[in-house]
């Protein structure tokens, strides 16, 4: 039993990283119906940007986070201005192929020498680990900053969201461009913004995961990011109280699909959620049974 | 003059839905457009408030050039379109749709533009915390109106606003538009119930696949032959 709960634990540590990484697929999809599929890729720079931030320019935690966010919302809404935006009255396949190179473009240009070089690097942890046990349980500092940090970001995205105008004019524009557009809402704007704010969170997501299971590459990106997409599907994609569940339940799955079944079946795991889910209930735990809005 | 469009042609690809067509508002005024289906009644009000860019032409607001501004800033300058079908953001509550409507204006404004609107619209008021999509179609208009009244229109501009609704119910929201106008607000209001448009409205013009082929006084045009037979029912 303890050992269940350490576990769960343990996937409960990942699946907050899991659902910062998922709340900008969603906030996205929900903006512009667009997978981004190079967000992943902007986690992994967000990481990044916390080891310089903390290796290098010998920065305090808190500060290397926030650069990491800063910097990553920069990036998201310069991907968004020059690889999406003028693909917005295409096909949506076009925007969809965009992406994917937008992901490999941001790949193999950081894996570059000169950027941030193709091998695997040590996170530098800001502190020594600590453990504290209680109940037999566990816990590290290491997953208290995680817990403390992913859960301060959801309240603060939700709050954004729910009670803030600027986060009303995004509700509005994920409902409808034009009819958003017609309330005096400058439509391009929220759309960079919500890039933006959805590539700040995947940011902090980076530097996390960083410290939590601590070595990055380039490529770091690909997997994490395709287990927040399965678990944006899972809570319902374009919602983001969805993403947030659907991102702990991938987490503690993974979790307990390594350590009662078998590690190597660990990333199977997700990928049979989402086709159960694709199966079952294609608009998510949180989705409405309609078609999609329009 | 408040509007004035000159020469306005528009094109879907390769469809003209509007072929240089001319029209004006003055301040003060009720100016009803009128036709059948697929006129161009609603691709006119489009192209005002910036969801179309014209291919050739000019839209002029208060003696300022509009067309090729984006919507927002046309909103801004007090242009307020009331889309056809009403497109109420029905996952959100009344009272965020009428926010909505106030997002041009300062937030200090925003309760006395609640009021003004609670005064045209009561109903509005009980169901303040309700989500819009549980509104019936005569208070989703309502809701409509109300949207575009929360941002102190100059000129505001109806797209069908008696669609699929019960004659009571028609009258109640044309009385309502009286009312707005006679307030200050010039209205331009598209319709296809032409005898009630053609009732309230100072001036109508009657457009046809895209070209504006009578206009007149609203009282003139309820007497002409062509319009008592193709739009009057008569
Ligand atoms: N998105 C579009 N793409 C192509 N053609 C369009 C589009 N929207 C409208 N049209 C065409 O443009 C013409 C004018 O349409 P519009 O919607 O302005 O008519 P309307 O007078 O508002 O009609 P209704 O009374 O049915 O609302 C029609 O022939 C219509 O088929
Ligand atoms: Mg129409």
């Amino acid at each position: 039993m303890t050992y269940f709960l350490q576990q769960l634990i343990n996937g409960l540590q990942l699946g907050f990283v899991y659902a910062l990484i998922a709340l900008g697929y969603t906030m996205v999809y929900g903006i512009v119906r667009l997978i981004n599929f190079a967000h992943g890729d902007v986690f992994m720079v967000g990481a990044y940007l916390g080891f310089f931030a903390i290796a290098s320019w010998r920065l305090p935690f808190p500060v290397a986070i926030v650069v990491a966010m800063v910097g990553c919302a920069l990036l998201g809404v310069l991907i968004e201005r020059l690889a999406y935006k003028p693909l917005r009255r295409a096909p949506r396949i076009s925007s969809l192929i965009t992406a994917i190179g937008v992901s490999l473009f941001l790949e193999y240009f950081t894996s570059l020498k000169f950027v941030f070089g193709p091998y695997f690097r040590a996170y530098p942890r800001p502190f020594a680990v600590r453990t504290y046990e209680l109940a037999g349980i566990t816990i590290s500092n290491i997953q208290i900053i995680v817990f403390g940090v992913a859960l301060v970001l959801m309240v603060a995205l939700t709050l954004f969201v729910n009670r803030t105008k600027t986060g009303l004019a995004m509700r509005a524009v994920s409902f409808d461009h034009q009819t958003a557009a017609l309330m005096g809402i400058n439509v391009n704007n929220v759309i960079s913004i919500t890039f933006g704010i959805g590539a700040a969170l995947a940011g902090a997501g980076g530097v996390l995961y960083g410290i939590a299971y601590p070595q990055i590459n380039p490529f770091m990106g690909i997997m994490p990011g395709l287990k927040a997409f399965v678990a944006a599907v899972l809570g319902g994609i374009g919602i983001i109280p969805g993403a947030m569940l659907g991102a702990v339940i991938m987490g503690v799955v993974e979790k307990l699909t390594e350590v009662y079944i078998s590690s190597t079946l660990r990333d199977a795991g997700a990928f049979a959620i989402l086709i159960i889910v694709l199966l079952v209930r294609p608009s998510g735990l949180l989705g409405k049974k309609q078609k999609e809005k329009v | 003059m408040l509007l004035e469009v000159k020469d306005l042609t528009v094109d879907y690809g390769m469809v003209r839905a509007l072929k240089e067509i001319s029209f004006s508002v003055n301040e003060g005024e009720i100016v009803t457009l009128i036709g059948a289906n697929g006129a161009g009644k609603t691709t006119t009000l489009k192209t005002i408030s910036g969801l179309l860019k014209p291919v050739s032409g000019e839209i002029f607001f208060q003696g300022k050039r509009i067309d090729g501004l984006p919507g927002h800033q046309i909103v801004r300058m007090g242009v307020i379109h009331v889309p056809e079908g009403r497109k109420p953001f029905v996952d959100l509550t009344v009272e965020e749709n009428l926010r909505l409507g106030a997002f041009t204006r300062d937030s200090g404004d925003i309760s006395g533009a609640l009021e003004r609107v609670f005064k045209s619209f009561p109903r509005l008021r009980e169901r303040l915390h309700q989500r819009a999509g549980t509104l019936s179609g005569g208070e989703l208009q309502m809701l409509a109106m109300g949207r575009g009244l929360m941002a102190k229109p100059k000129l505001l501009m109806l797209d069908e606003p008696s669609m699929g609704l019960a004659p009571i119910m028609v009258e109640e929201i044309f009385s309502i538009i009286k009312e707005i106008n006679q307030q200050g607000t010039a209205i331009l209001l598209v319709e296809q119930n032409a005898f009630m448009a053609l009732q309230i409205a100072h001036r109508a013009y009657v457009l046809e696949t895209g070209a504006i082929v009578l206009a007149g006084r609203a009282d003139e045009l309820r007497d002409n032959p062509k319009v008592k037979a193709a739009y009057l029912g008569e």
